[in-house]
Order: structure tokens, then sequence, then C-alpha cells
């Protein structure tokens, strides 16, 4: 469960969003609404630990947030496997990848193996999470010479292998085709379904069956503070 | 924390210039020295120490800038500061990358260009020793400076005013070292004062990084 309460956040200095408190259930989504700088990504960054709260509090299972940016953090030198390997292991995950790591399968789909024995679970194991994201094809290539939209599903794609429940998404879907927005929406309904929680700040309809925030009310007065904390930096 | 490592290692061996950059530098630095100083062999090994100091110090520079830069215009970094691994970790292991593709190679690299600059043959087992220990320092004293200017368009100059000075103990201490080496006098005070440096900066660069690196991705 995520709750927020009475939360001010700031940018360089500035407060921009004031009061703002939301409860998400497990298994829920949140989407966030309001017209550019309101302070989504704002938020989102501080719901996520990158910057600190100015006033108020948030509180989410300790260890299961992740945060996802409008950037990917995608290497241009690396190959599609090799970034999402990496996420993997900075999140303690790499036995998740482990099994298909090796490549001398590669380009071969995910096919059950005879005996039936080794079933991938939803979302977890690398071949089906390069299936959910249509980046089995692409496995080798190296970052750099993706598109943009296929850049931004290998980014999506690094949320389904860390294994985190809680996720901050900031405009997940910017760049993406429809068939691409509808990959991704089905991974997302996959991981709520696992009792998985999501902020989503976007602009589009992804036909979620989520509640959704308009950050319009919260916008803080533009005198509120802030001077305080500019001396300090 | 090896993941990181690793993969900092293999974009710097993809992206080139990661390991021969900072060599090509200092062997054209170390190479120029007698052009301009003249072929006399005397004055040259006297000079020898401090010339191979100076240019690893300024070898290590070149690719400081990159440290932080490359990761944080990718959105990795913050990605990184959100994942599980420590900042001041994912410091040190950026501090180890860095030293791996530069101070290592101009360690190795310092005996071949000593004989350029006829080192006293007694100086090299020193050149050796105080490069291995003190370069690690150069690296860590680096990367907190390249957190420093992480966020900054053109931070790579700045980055070299603030570092420099920060490198003139490792520098006096390293170059000591040689000469006395050279001399035939026993250096081991300097190389203990150089470890001590080096000791020092990695049990508080990583901390003084890592909360630079927080500061700057607000």
């Amino acid at each position: 469960m995520l709750t927020v309460q009475n939360l001010t956040c700031a940018r360089g200095g500035m407060p921009v969003l004031s009061d703002v408190g939301f409860t998400v259930e497990a298994g829920q989504a949140l989407v966030l609404r309001g017209p550019n700088g309101i302070g989504k990504t704002t938020l989102l960054r501080t719901l996520a630990g990158l910057q600190p709260t100015i006033e108020g509090e948030v509180d989410y299972p300790e260890d299961q947030g992740a945060y996802a940016s409008h950037a990917d953090g995608v290497k241009a030198a690396l190959t599609v496997l090799e970034n999402l390997q990496f996420w993997a292991d900075v999140y303690g995950q790499s036995d998740v990848a482990a099994d298909v790591l090796p490549g001398g399968t590669a380009g071969q789909p995910p096919a059950a193996p005879p005996g039936g024995g080794f079933t991938p679970t939803r979302g977890r194991g690398l071949p089906s999470v390069l299936d959910a994201f249509d980046l089995d094809d692409l496995r080798n290539r190296m970052g750099g010479t993706l598109s943009a939209g296929q850049r931004r599903r290998l980014g999506l794609a690094r949320l389904a292998v860390i294994g985190r429940k809680v996720l901050f998404l900031d405009e997940p879907t910017v760049s993406l085709d429809r068939a691409s927005v509808s990959l991704f929406t089905d991974w997302l309904k996959a991981h709520l379904a696992a009792r998985g929680i999501a902020v989503i700040a976007t602009h589009i309809d992804l036909g979620l069956d989520a509640p959704e925030l308009d950050l319009t009310p919260f916008k803080a007065a533009p005198d509120m503070g802030g001077g305080a904390d500019e001396a300090f930096l | 924390m090896i993941a990181l490592l690793l993969r900092d290692l293999r974009l710097a061996v993809r992206a080139g210039g990661g390991f021969g950059l900072g060599l090509a530098f200092f062997l054209i630095v170390v190479v120029l020295v007698p052009f301009g100083v003249g072929p006399e062999t005397e004055l040259l090994s006297r000079i020898a120490p401090g010339i191979l100091w100076v240019a690893s110090l300024l070898a290590a520079l070149l690719s400081l800038d990159r440290i932080f830069a490359l990761d944080y215009e990718d959105g990795s970094l913050a990605l990184l500061a959100t994942s599980p691994l420590p900042l001041e970790g994912a410091a040190l292991m950026k501090a180890l990358a860095h030293w791996i593709t530069t101070g290592l190679p101009l360690t190795i690299a310092a005996p071949a260009l000593g004989f350029l600059l006829s080192l006293a043959p007694d100086a090299y087992l020193y050149l050796l020793i105080s490069l291995l220990i003190g370069t690690p320092a150069l690296s860590m004293i680096g990367t907190f400076g390249a957190a420093l200017t992480v966020g900054l368009r053109r931070g790579g100059l700045l980055l070299s005013l603030l570092v420099l000075p920060l490198y003139v103990p490792t520098l006096i201490f390293g170059a000591e070292a040689v000469r006395r080496g050279a001399d035939g006098l026993d250096p081991t005070g300097a190389l203990i004062l150089l470890g001590g440096i080096t000791a020092g900066t990695f049990a508080l660069m990583p901390f003084a990084t890592a909360a630079t690196l927080r500061i700057n991705l607000r």
C-alpha cells in the first residue's frame, strides 16, 4: 500500500505542489493528470526518493519502489540483453536472467521445453519479458541502434526484470506506437493483478481501470517558503 | 556492485578511447618533454620523476568528466540512485572502473616511458610502486570532482580546476618517492604517506561523492 500525506514537494527550491494526499491499495494504479509543468514529474521523483520531501510523508514498503523517468537509461554500447541483465543484477534478480543469457539459443523464441517442467512465471523470466515487450528479435542489437520506441520498450522491460512492486512511471508511453502501448498495458495489468502498485503520469488513456488524480488543485502558492532552502543549496 | 563495475569496463572497451586515450596522452606529454628541454641526459634524468608524475595526473584528469556525465545524460544515474545499490558503492565502483581504465595502464606504461627520459635505473621499481599506490587516489578524488560537476554543461574545465589542487599531496609524495629511489635514498617514508593519502580517499571520498550526487540529482 502506498500512502501519501500532506506532501509538499519542490523543484529547484520552489514548492510546486503542496498538501498532496492519496492512498493506493495493492493491486491498484493511480493515474496523475494535470497540465504541463504542474509537477507530475516532481511528485514522482519525490515519491521515488530522488529528492527530499519539503513536508509530509510518503509511505510504501521499503525496497519495493522503482522509478522510470523520461530517459530510459539504455546504454548505447550494450545489447538489449546486456542492458536488461545489468538492471537485473543491480536489483539482485540475476537468477531471473541467468537461464537464457548464454546466448547459444539467441533468436529462438522461448518455446516451452519438452517435458514441460520449465514454465516461466508471468513476467519475470527474461524470455517472457522479452516476449511481453516484443524485444525478442532485438535481443542482440546494440542499444544505440534502437529506435526511440524500441528504446522505450526496453526501458519499460527493465521494470519487469527488477521485480519491484511499487512503480513510479513518468510518461511511460511516450514514443510508443499503439501496439506497443497495448503490450505495455497488458504487462501493467498483469503486474497489478500480482498485487503491484503503479503511479503513472500520462496524457493518454491507457485503458486501465484506475482512479485519476488531477494535480491542479494542489498547486503550491508561489510565495510559499522556499527562500530558506535556497540558502542551504 | 560488481555488475556496475563490469558494465562500466565493458562500456569503456566498447566505446573505445577508454583505455587508449589517457595512455596516448601520457605518452605524448612525456615524449614532448625532451623536445622542450633539450636532449641533455643528465637534466632529463633529474626531472624524470616529476614529469612522469605530472603527466599521469593530467592523463588521469582527461577522462574524469565522463565518469558520471554519460550516465547522467541517459538517465541511468537517476535509476541507479533509486536502485538498491547504495550510491556510495556505486561511487566506489565508478572510481575503480576509472582506475582500471586509466591508472592501471598508466602504471604499467610508465617504466617504458621512464626509459625515454633516462630515469635512473634504481628508480624504476619505485616508479611502478608509487604509481600503483598513488593512482587509485587520483581516481577517487577525480570521481568526487566528477560528481560535483555532473549536471553542468562544460563542466570539464571547472572539474580540472577543482580536482588538480586536490591532487597536490599525491603528486608531492609520489614524485618524492621516485626521486629518492633515483638518488639511492630510502623512499619508504614517502610511499607510506602516499599509501595513507590513498587509504584516506578510499575511506572518505565515496561518501562525499554519494552526497554530492544526491544533491545534484534533485
